[in-house]
């Protein structure tokens, strides 16, 4: 069990490397979205909105991070894997390669919108420790909504609408706890912190629970 | 068979008597006298057991749907249609919307009233929208339990979408439990059980007496009850229909056999 995760998570970061094309679009993605939140809000961009719209930039970065983890694959090449690996350890891959894909990403989207918006982070230490919580947690819960949406016709539709309602909380737990580490503030956010916290263990030990279900023929 | 059909009887006339009596008795009882308030204290009399059938019907989905799951793990011998399975939870979740979008609505009218005049850190209140913590939960399930229909509708083979929708509607679950039981709870709002207590709200049920909890409970009861009976004549009807539907499908079936060739009770006497 372990080799296998271990060996099919190493499958997907070789694959990451050697293709880079996941990575680098995402890269260019939310660098065309920084700069445009940066000269749309020149001026009037203050701590909180700045905070608000770099949570809302993760949220759609990491629906079209984690939507390639089952719909760019092709079915044959699905079956094949599930041929060789129990579904529990794919979907264990899965979510640890998600949860890697887009903590490198959020990181490197918090120093873009820093810099080009002209913002100093209070805590940094803080916010990246967050980034990494608030990343396991999106990939915990987007993970398996992707391959659900992933079986149906019309997929990009059906992950925005599966996804939406599922991340609002999670999204607003993180934009509350956030603030105060940009701020400065000392954070009285403890039990959103463990709640969120909670919820991420649940939802990803859900996922692989009920994955062997969504991808049974 | 006999037990069904007598608990059926008792459950359905008590959803009858519970809610008449919570009707008139609750138009008529006493109530807590607050300032601003006027007589609009007897709405939770009616909005609070909205939710209370609404969490009932849901749980009940996700108990069809974990059922469902099972039922389809291959370790396990199939004990019945799964397809029946799934039009329960199909079924309580249909019913469990309808009780969300009632709460939402009785909830909105009452707080365009009693929040109205109400001013909380800052903000004045006059508006049907509020943005309370229990209100974004609701209307956050509400969409949750659309995506569900939404999601049915994208498959056409029944065992795929039986499968496929149980465990988007158990995953739900997962969210939606904390986000109705503790989110609430840890943050500002305007509704009685939220964190600070010296809200509009505050805690009216509390002062309710006890002629006033003598609506309340059975009003909450009898709400509950209609769901079960509203869920129950729904999945009664979806199952025949799914009956039918297997029965004409067959008979087709068999007509485009006999066309073809010989039926094969025929061919192996």
């Amino acid at each position: 069990m372990w080799h296998e995760i271990t060996t099919l998570l190493y499958k997907e970061l070789l694959l990451e490397w050697k293709q880079k094309y996941a990575f680098n679009g995402l890269l260019l993605y939310v660098l065309s979205m920084v700069v445009v939140i940066a000269l749309a809000m020149a001026g009037s961009l203050n701590p909180l909105s700045w905070n608000i719209l770099y949570w809302i930039i993760i949220l759609f970065v990491a629906i079209n991070a984690v939507a390639k983890s089952f719909m760019s694959e092709k079915i044959g090449h699905l079956r094949y894997l599930y041929a060789l690996a129990s579904p529990s350890s794919i979907m264990i891959a899965k979510l640890i390669y998600n949860w890697i894909l887009l903590f490198l990403i959020s990181g490197l989207t918090l120093f873009f919108h820093a810099f080009l918006g002209g913002i100093d982070i209070a805590k940094p230490a803080v916010m990246l420790a967050l980034i990494l919580l608030g990343s396991g947690s999106l990939s915990a819960n987007l993970t398996l909504v992707t391959a659900i949406s992933a079986q149906a016709e019309n997929r990009t539709t059906l992950l925005a609408v599966l996804s939406f309602p599922l991340v609002i909380p999670i999204l607003l737990m993180l934009i509350r706890i956030s603030r105060s580490a940009i701020e400065g503030l000392a954070s009285t956010n403890n039990d959103r912190l463990w709640m969120l916290m909670g919820m991420t263990v649940v939802l990803a030990v859900l996922s692989t629970i009920l994955f062997p279900f969504v991808w049974r023929e | 068979m006999k037990a069904k059909r007598n608990w059926r009887i008792i459950y359905q006339s008590l959803a009858i008597i519970l809610i008449t009596y919570a009707l008139i008795v609750g138009m008529s009882v006493g109530i807590p006298d607050k300032p601003l308030w006027g007589q609009t204290g007897r709405n939770v009399f009616y909005h609070v057991p909205m939710w209370f059938a609404m969490l009932v019907l849901m749980f009940m989905s996700v108990y069809y749907s974990i059922r469902l799951l099972r039922e389809l793990d291959p370790d396990r011998e199939r004990t019945g249609d799964p397809i029946r399975l799934d039009i329960q939870a199909k079924e309580a979740a249909r019913v469990g919307i309808l009780f969300n979008i009632l709460g939402l609505i009785t909830g909105i009218l009452w707080s365009r009233v009693t929040w109205n005049a109400a001013t909380i850190s800052g903000w004045s209140f006059g508006s049907w929208w509020n943005w309370d913590p229990i209100q974004v939960s609701a209307l956050i399930s509400l969409l949750i339990y659309l995506a569900y229909f939404l999601l049915r509708s994208s498959f056409a083979e029944p065992e795929q979408r039986a499968r496929v929708a149980a465990v988007y509607n158990v995953f739900a679950a997962a969210t939606l439990i904390p986000l109705f039981f503790i989110v609430p709870r840890m943050l500002e709002g305007l509704h009685p059980t939220s964190s600070d207590s010296d809200n509009v709200g505050g805690n009216f049920i509390g002062t309710l007496d006890s002629t006033g909890r003598m609506v309340f409970y059975p009003a909450i009861l009898g709400f509950i009850f209609l769901g079960i009976w509203l869920f129950s004549q729904r999945n009664r009807i979806e199952q025949l229909r799914w009956q039918l539907d297997n029965l004409l499908a067959d008979k087709e079936y068999g007509q485009r056999d006999e066309q073809d060739s010989p039926p094969l009770s025929q061919t192996t006497n």
